[in-house]
C-alpha cells in the first residue's frame, strides 16, 4: 500500500534507533509526550517503544476522544438512543464504552437501535432513507472529525432533511494541553503533536508550547518511521538547546491547515464555555456545540438528555494517566479490577487508550529498559 | 480521530455533492471531497478520515521524507560496512 | 505478573449475556469455564477441544458440535449451510480424524423464505459432498418471528480418529514450527462486508472449505504433527492463545511471514482492525517438528487449499503462555486473547 508500506521499513528503523541512540544527551534522561490515543496505538502495535535508546521515555497524553469522554455523557448517549424511534448511529470505538449503567452495546441488547457507522455522511443516508425514523449521530472526535460533522450538517441543513440530528462531543486539543503543561508535578521534555489535528488545524497553534514553555515540539506522522523520526527530530532539539515547532508530517501538515475544514467548523459549531473531561475534570473553551442556526439539527436541544456530572469510580486513576502522571501500569486496578473485559475507566476500553494499548500489547512482554515485564 | 489512510481517487460520483470514490490495496470507498482545495482529481492522493479526504497528499514532500529517511539508512549501512570490514581486518 | 499466576477462577460477573460473549474472545472463554464448565464438567469435556476423543470399545472416535448463526446468511464465497457443514467437518479433522457423519438440526424463523432455505440446504449438500461426509440426522423446529434470527443450524459430527496420529498441546515442543495453510481474514471481512454497513467495495470471499484433505495429508509426519487447529471465530490470534495457555509454551510470529490478501489488509487498515484476530473458515494451523516443517509446507502447498501455506512462527519456552509477534518494523508487541468483538475504529 503506498505511503504505508515504505514507512513501515525495518531497515530504515535500525538506522533511525541507531541515530537516536547517537543524539540522546548523556547527562540526563528524556520524557516525551505522545499525545494521541493514535500514536500510542502506533508505537505499541509496531514495538517502537523497544527500538529507543536507554534514558528515552514516552509519556502517554490525553489526545484520546474516547477516553476522555465523562461517564455522564456516555449516560446521555444510552438516553438518547433509548428514546422511542430512535436509530442512533455510532463509530464503533464508543459501542463498549461503560457509562454508570453499561454501555451503547448493552443499550443495543435492551432493545436500543443503535448502529455502528464508518462515516457521518453514513448516518444522514440512513436518515434520508428512512424519513419516518429519527437518526442521530453520536460525534467524537477532536478537530480531526470535527469538519466531517461539520459538512454533515451543512449537507443536511442544504437537503432539509430534518429527521436527523448530531450529539456533538467534539473536543480541541490546545486547552487540555496547556492543563497539562500547567499542572505542576509533570517533568516532560517535549511533545509529539498529533498529525490529523494538524492537517486541520495546522502546526501554529503549537506555537504557545515552544515560546511560553520552552519545550519542542513536533508534528509526527503515524506510520512507524514517522514517529522514531519525529522521536528524533525532538531529541535533536534538546541536545542542541532549542524550543521550536517542527514538522515532520510534512507530505499532510501545513503550517495554518486545512482553511476549508477549519472554515465548516466555524459556520456549523461554536466554543463551549467549559467542557467536562473525564480524569481532567472541567477545562474552559475546550469543548464544541452547534451553532443556534442549527438548532434544529443539535440532539442535546430536540431531546432531554439527563445531563448529569457523574464522578469517576473512586479507584480510577484515568485522570493521572491521561496527564501523563501514572504508568498503565503502575495503576493500582490495571489488570485486576480494571481490564478490558470489565474496564472501570476508559483509558482502559478505548483500543487507544494508553491502558489498553499497554494491556493488549506491552503486558507480559519480555523486559526492556523502563518497561516492567 | 486518528485513523488516517491514504487512498487514490479514482472516479468522480457526483460532482454537486462533491463525492469521489478513493482506492487503497484494491478496496473502494465513496468519499467527500468537500474538504479539498479545487475540484477533486482521478488520480489525487488524499488521507481519507470517516468517510472525507481531509487533504492531499502532497507527493513531493514525501518523497522529500522518504529520501532524508533513505539517506540515513545508506549512511547507516555504510558504517556498518566500514565496521565489518575493520573487524574482518583485525581478524 | 505472570499471566497463569494472576488468573483466577474466572466468574461470570454479567447478570444477562451480551454480543461480547459470543465474540470468541476472553468473555466466551470465562462463560464457558465459569458457567458450562462449572455444571456439566467430565473428563471429555474438560479439555476444551475442538472435539471430544472418545473411546468406544477400542474404536476411537471424534465428536463435536457448533451451532452457527450469522448475517447476513449468504454472502460472497458461501452460506450459513457451507459454513456449518465445513465448521463441523473441520473440527473433526483437527482433531486428527477422517469426518464420517453429521446431524444438522434446524432453528426457523417464522416468516423465513423457503426458497432460502432450500438454497441453504441445497448448500450443505454440495459441501457434504465435497468432504466426503453425510447428513445422518437431522431436525427442525419454527420459532415466532423476531425470535430467530431468520435461521440457525446446530451441526455435530462423528469422525474415526487416525491412528498414525497423536495430538495435543502437550504434544508441542520448544522449537517446533507453526505453519498456516493460507490467507488470514478472509471469511470474517468477506461476511463484515456483506452485511453493508461499512460501505465498502472489494473483492474478497470467504474461504469457507473443508480442511480435511490438508489435515490427512499432514497425517503421514505421523508424532512429528504434535498439533491442528482451524483458527474460525477470533482469529490466529485467539487459536494460538488456546494453544500457549495450554501447553505452558510461547509461540514467537513473524508479522513480514504471514499470508494476508493485499485486499483484507487494506480494509483492515481502514477499519482499524488486526487481521490477526479475524475469522477463517478454510484454513489450518499446524505445529510441526523443526526437523519435517519444510516437508510439511510442501504437503500443504501440494494441494490447491494450501497454495499460500507459509511458516509464520515458532515455538519457544519463554515467557509462558503468551503469543508474540516479531513486527515488520523490528520491535515486538503480545498477542493478546480477542476481548470483545473486533469493532472497527476512527481513532
Amino acid at each position: 500500500m503506498r505511503y504505508i508500506d515504505e514507512y513501515r521499513s525495518g531497515g530504515l528503523a535500525r538506522a533511525l534507533a541507531s541515530e537516536l541512540a547517537e543524539t540522546m544527551p548523556q547527562d540526563r534522561a528524556l520524557a516525551l509526550m505522545e499525545v494521541c490515543g493514535g500514536h500510542t496505538h502506533a508505537i505499541y502495535k509496531h514495538g517502537i517503544d523497544e527500538l529507543l535508546p536507554p534514558g528515552l521515555e514516552l509519556v502517554h497524553g490525553p489526545g484520546c476522544p474516547v477516553c476522555v469522554i465523562p461517564v455522564g455523557r456516555v449516560d446521555d448517549a444510552i438516553s438518547l438512543a433509548l428514546e422511542p424511534n430512535v436509530v442512533f448511529t455510532t463509530f464503533g470505538d464508543m459501542m463498549r464504552v461503560p457509562g454508570s449503567k453499561g454501555s451503547l452495546l448493552d443499550a443495543r441488547s435492551r432493545g436500543a437501535d443503535v448502529r455502528m457507522v464508518y462515516s457521518p455522511l453514513d448516518a444522514l443516508e440512513l436518515a434520508s432513507a428512512n424519513p419516518e425514523r429519527e437518526v442521530i449521530f453520536f460525534a467524537i472526535g477532536f478537530e480531526t472529525t470535527a469538519p466531517s460533522t461539520a459538512v454533515t450538517l451543512l449537507r443536511a441543513q442544504a437537503l432539509g432533511i430534518e429527521n436527523f440530528s448530531v450529539f456533538c462531543n467534539h473536543v480541541t486539543i490546545g486547552p487540555p494541553l496547556k492543563a497539562i503543561l500547567d499542572a505542576p508535578e509533570l517533568r516532560l521534555d517535549g511533545l509529539i503533536a498529533p498529525g490529523h489535528v494538524s492537517a486541520v488545524i495546522g502546526s501554529r497553534p503549537y506555537d504557545f508550547i515552544a515560546s511560553d514553555y520552552g519545550r519542542p515540539v513536533v508534528v509526527a506522522g503515524f506510520e512507524p518511521l514517522d514517529i522514531l523520526q519525529s522521536v528524533l527530530m525532538l531529541v535533536r532539539q534538546l541536545a542542541a538547546g532549542r524550543a521550536e515547532v517542527e514538522n515532520q508530517y510534512t507530505r499532510l501538515v501545513r503550517r495554518d491547515g486545512n482553511p476549508r475544514a477549519l472554515e465548516a467548523i466555524e459556520q456549523t459549531m461554536e466554543l463551549r464555555d467549559s467542557f467536562e473531561w473525564r480524569g481532567l475534570g472541567s477545562i474552559p473553551s475546550s469543548g464544541l456545540r452547534l451553532r443556534e442556526e442549527l438548532a434544529d439539527w443539535d440532539a442535546e436541544r430536540r431531546y432531554e438528555v439527563p445531563g448529569v456530572s457523574v464522578p469517576d469510580h473512586k479507584a480510577c486513576q484515568c485522570g493521572q494517566v491521561l496527564r501523563g502522571l501514572v504508568k498503565p501500569w503502575e495503576c493500582k486496578v490495571f489488570g485486576t479490577a480494571c481490564t478490558p473485559e470489565s474496564p472501570i475507566g476508559t483509558c482502559m476500553v478505548s483500543s487507544e487508550g494508553a491502558c489498553a494499548a499497554y494491556y493488549h500489547y506491552g503486558r507480559n512482554r519480555p523486559k526492556r529498559g523502563t518497561v516492567p515485564a | 480521530m486518528c485513523l488516517g489512510i491514504p487512498a487514490q481517487l479514482v472516479e468522480i460520483v457526483d460532482a454537486e455533492a462533491k463525492t469521489a470514490k478513493a482506492e487503497i490495496g484494491g478496496v473502494r470507498r465513496i468519499v467527500s471531497c468537500a474538504l479539498l482545495e479545487g475540484d477533486a482529481r482521478v488520480g489525487d492522493w488524499v488521507l481519507v478520515h470517516v468517510g472525507f479526504a481531509l487533504d492531499r497528499i502532497n507527493e513531493e514532500q514525501a518523497a522529500e521524507t522518504l529520501q532524508l529517511l533513505s539517506d540515513m539508512g545508506e549512511a547507516y549501512e555504510r558504517e556498518l560496512e566500514e565496521i565489518r570490514k575493520t573487524a574482518e581486518g583485525a581478524a | 505478573m505472570s499471566e497463569k499466576a494472576s488468573r483466577r477462577r474466572p466468574r461470570v460477573r454479567d447478570e444477562r449475556i451480551t454480543l461480547v460473549h459470543g465474540a470468541g474472545g476472553k468473555a466466551t472463554r470465562d462463560l464457558v469455564e465459569a458457567l458450562f464448565l462449572e455444571e456439566l464438567g467430565n473428563p471429555l469435556l474438560d479439555p476444551l477441544g475442538d472435539s471430544a476423543l472418545i473411546d468406544a470399545g477400542g474404536v476411537k472416535l471424534a465428536f463435536t458440535t457448533d451451532a452457527h448463526v450469522v448475517q447476513p446468511l449468504f454472502y460472497p464465497g458461501g452460506d450459513i449451510g457451507s459454513l456449518a457443514v465445513n465448521g463441523t467437518v473441520n473440527d473433526i479433522a483437527v482433531a486428527g480424524a477422517r469426518p464420517i457423519a453429521l446431524s444438522a438440526a434446524f432453528v426457523l424463523e417464522e416468516g423465513l423464505s423457503t426458497a432460502d432455505l432450500r438454497r441453504v440446504v441445497a448448500s450443505m449438500a454440495e459441501a457434504a459432498q465435497e468432504a466426503g461426509v453425510v447428513v445422518a440426522a437431522g431436525d427442525t423446529k419454527v420459532v415466532e418471528h423476531g425470535r430467530g434470527d431468520g435461521l440457525t443450524i446446530t451441526t455435530s459430527g462423528v469422525g474415526l480418529v487416525d491412528d498414525r496420529v497423536s495430538l495435543g498441546a502437550e504434544k508441542v515442543r520448544p522449537g517446533d514450527k507453526v505453519l498456516v495453510s493460507g490467507t488470514l481474514g478472509d471469511h470474517g471481512m468477506a461476511v463484515m462486508i456483506a452485511r453493508g454497513n461499512l460501505e465498502l467495495e472489494l473483492e474478497i470471499e470467504s474461504d469457507s472449505a473443508s480442511i480435511f484433505p490438508l489435515a490427512e495429508s499432514l497425517f503421514a509426519l505421523g508424532e512429528d504433527l504434535r498439533w491442528l487447529r482451524d483458527p474460525t471465530r477470533g482469529g490466529l490470534a485467539t487459536t494460538l492463545n488456546e494453544l500457549t495457555e495450554a501447553s505452558g509454551l510461547c509461540v514467537v510470529l513473524e508479522e513480514k511471514a504471514l499470508p494476508i490478501r493485499e485486499q483484507v489488509a487494506a480494509a483492515c487498515e481502514i477499519l482499524g482492525l488486526d487481521p490477526l484476530y479475524v475469522a477463517n473458515e478454510g484454513k489450518l494451523i499446524a505445529v510441526v517438528a523443526p526437523a519435517r516443517f519444510e516437508e510439511a509446507l510442501a504437503l500443504l502447498r501440494a494441494h490447491p487449499l494450501g497454495a499460500d501455506a507459509q511458516v509464520v512462527g515458532e515455538i519457544e519456552p519463554e515467557p509462558k503462555g503468551l503469543v508474540l509477534l516479531q513486527t515488520a518494523f523490528g520491535g515486538s508487541r503480545v498477542v493478546d486473547m480477542l476481548s470483545g468483538d473486533p469493532l472497527p475504529r476512527i481513532c
